[in-house]
């Protein structure tokens, strides 16, 4: 897997379109599947942003491949929420080209966007919670745009709010909340309708650690059990530990456990990208991160 | 030449808002829950303030010409004096200006927060059009309740009117009230309500562009609030005289 990898990256920039298709089309094995699992869940292809004078992405490429969980790291203004803002079209780069299922949504209008974002959730740093509105409706906000009739609404908040753990919370307000309450209602809110495509930005931090670890399992659970693909943006060296190490199965009783990396096999769908000054320093596995011989990288993973 | 072309650039947004809003009025999902809760909050939620406007508006020019007026010997027109002032001018501009500093102030607000906490971001992230879902309830129900307001700001200021020259000074009920029904015109009543639509557009699409537009966290709302009150107020009165101005020439100049 890791020397496809390196192979794929070589290839990237141009002629990678070219090269993924001629691969689609020589694959006899479920050729249709093949081709529509290999466009990337989200693309960047060269992507520059600058805010005035101040550049925040300089020529990022990547991709995050269908079922796969991208970790994105990078100190703090490095532009991670950025890098997601572009993928939801809530900006625009000045430079480059952004795909989202092989959709070139660069020049997409509002309007246009509008039926992309319907496959995407998205989790803000700082929940960013309608606060006129209460939890319940927070969460129901998806539904009741689309005009879901209430008795499946209350279903699905019920059941998305008891999968963050937060039922009791059901009729507080935002304002009521704690921060980590908050964080987790932001979670519901952008699982609600099953979006293929889920961004996490920084869904733990200041989280104590039992409740960072079920936010990190919920990823975990939606990469492995819903094919979901998503970015995890994080500073914390535990989430990146958890997310590559373990995955979901469900066992023979019909419960949902987790289990080491290496029982039974080998995790290949998480990878790690990190971000300084706008730019892509390191993309890899995590065992690759550690191996890393940049003074930066070994000091963001040692702390010190 | 910065601040003009600044100004322009402004006009020219906060036409393209209006634009936006009024092109998606009848798409759907439409919000009717949306502008009903917010009729209620402008119109009903201003009605105090319109009431007292009103009243002692009209008292204060009962009080103001009918001195003057009883000089000339005229002073059985004192109603109607009030209520082409009240009907032509004041109640309109008035009621314009109270609910330009109660509602734009409130839009820019909340619209302003709701940008620098992100709920906007959310909103479009989760595919509402923000411009659908907030702005245009807003426009729609200050359209409506706007003129209303005016309509009953004009009728309790002919009543505060009525109320001072009938108490304080020496005119009749009857004679008040047919001064005031002989004043009146249908292009009056007319010329109000093109001028409450006007206001009402001013009020909504600037404190909405205002609020949208809110940058550098909360002190940028405060500053949202302030500058969509004053642009709000001044675009009012400058508006006035200009649709005044359009309507004399297409109705000619009242009579009296
Ligand atoms: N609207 C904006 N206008 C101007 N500069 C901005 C804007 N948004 C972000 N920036 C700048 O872009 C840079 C990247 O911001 P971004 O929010 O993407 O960082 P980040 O990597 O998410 O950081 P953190 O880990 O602290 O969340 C920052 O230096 C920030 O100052
Ligand atoms: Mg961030």
């Amino acid at each position: 897997m890791s020397t496809a990898d390196v192979e794929e990256r070589e290839q990237e920039g141009g002629a990678a379109r070219g090269g993924v298709s001629t691969a689609a089309a020589e694959s006899t094995f479920h050729e249709v599947d093949d081709r529509e699992r290999i466009t990337p869940a989200i693309e960047f292809q060269d992507v520059t942003l600058a805010f005035d004078d101040r550049v925040i992405l300089d020529n990022l490429s990547f991709k995050v491949n269908k079922g796969e969980t991208k970790i994105i790291l990078g100190g703090s203004g490095g532009g991670k929420s950025t890098t997601i803002k572009l993928i939801l079209g809530l900006l625009k780069p000045d430079a480059g080209r952004v795909l989202v299922d092989g959709e070139d949504i660069t020049d997409y209008t509002e309007a246009q966007m509008m039926s992309v974002r319907k496959k995407m959730g998205m989790v803000f740093q700082e929940g960013a919670l309608f606060d006129s509105l209460s939890v319940y409706d927070n969460v129901a906000y998806r539904l009741h745009e689309q005009n879901v009739p209430e008795d499946e609404v209350e279903q699905e908040v019920r059941r998305m709010l008891r999968f963050v753990n937060l039922e009791d919370a059901i009729d507080k307000m935002p304002i009521e909340l704690s921060g980590g309450m908050r964080r987790r209602v932001g979670i519901a809110r952008a699982l609600v309708g099953g979006p293929k495509i889920v961004m996490f930005d920084e869904p733990t931090a200041g989280l104590d650690p039992p409740t960072a670890r079920t936010i990190c399992e919920l990823a975990i659970k939606l990469r492995d059990l819903e094919d979901v693909s998503s970015i995890f943006v994080t500073h914390e060296m535990n989430n990146v530990k958890y997310l590559t190490s373990e995955y979901a199965v469900v066992n023979d009783d019909g419960e949902i456990v987790f289990e080491e990396e290496g029982q039974r096999l080998c995790l290949t769908n998480t990878k790690v990208l990190m971000l300084r000054g706008g730019k892509i320093i390191f993309e890899g596995t995590d065992e690759s991160l550690h191996k890393n011989q940049d003074a930066y990288i070994q000091r963001f993973i040692r702390g010190h | 030449m910065n601040f003009a072309l600044r100004a322009l650039l402004e006009v020219q947004e906060t036409t393209l808002l209006a634009v936006r809003a009024a092109g998606r009025l009848f798409r759907r999902p439409s919000y009717v829950p949306e502008m009903i809760s917010q009729m209620d909050v402008i119109g009903v939620g201003s009605l105090t303030i319109i009431l007292l406007t009103g009243f002692f508006t009209g008292g204060v020019l009962a009080l103001q010409t009918y001195p003057t007026l009883k000089y000339y010997g005229a002073q059985d027109q004192t109603g109607r004096l009030v209520a082409t002032a009240l009907v032509r001018e004041l109640g309109p501009v008035l009621s314009g200006l109270m609910v330009a500093g109660r509602v734009a102030s409130a839009i820019a607000a909340e619209l302003g927060s709701m940008v620098v906490s992100q709920q906007i971001d959310a909103m479009r992230a989760l595919g509402t059009d923000p411009v659908r879902k907030l702005v245009a309830p807003r426009l729609v129900a200050l359209l409506i309740t706007l003129p209303l307001l005016t309509l009953i700001a004009d009728a309790i200021g002919i009543g505060g009117g009525w109320v001072v020259s009938t108490q304080f000074f020496d005119i009749g009920s009857g004679s008040f009230m047919a001064a005031v029904w002989d004043g009146l015109t249908t292009d009056d009543i007319i010329g109000g309500f093109v001028k409450t639509a006007a206001f009402a557009l001013i009020i909504g699409t600037v404190a909405c562009h205002k609020g949208l537009n809110t940058e550098g966290g909360t002190v940028g709302v405060g500053r949202s609030t302030t500058s969509a009150v004053v642009a709000t107020s001044i675009l009012i009165i400058v508006a006035d005289y200009f649709i005044t101005r359009g309507l004399q020439l297409i109705f000619g100049l009242p009579a009296g």
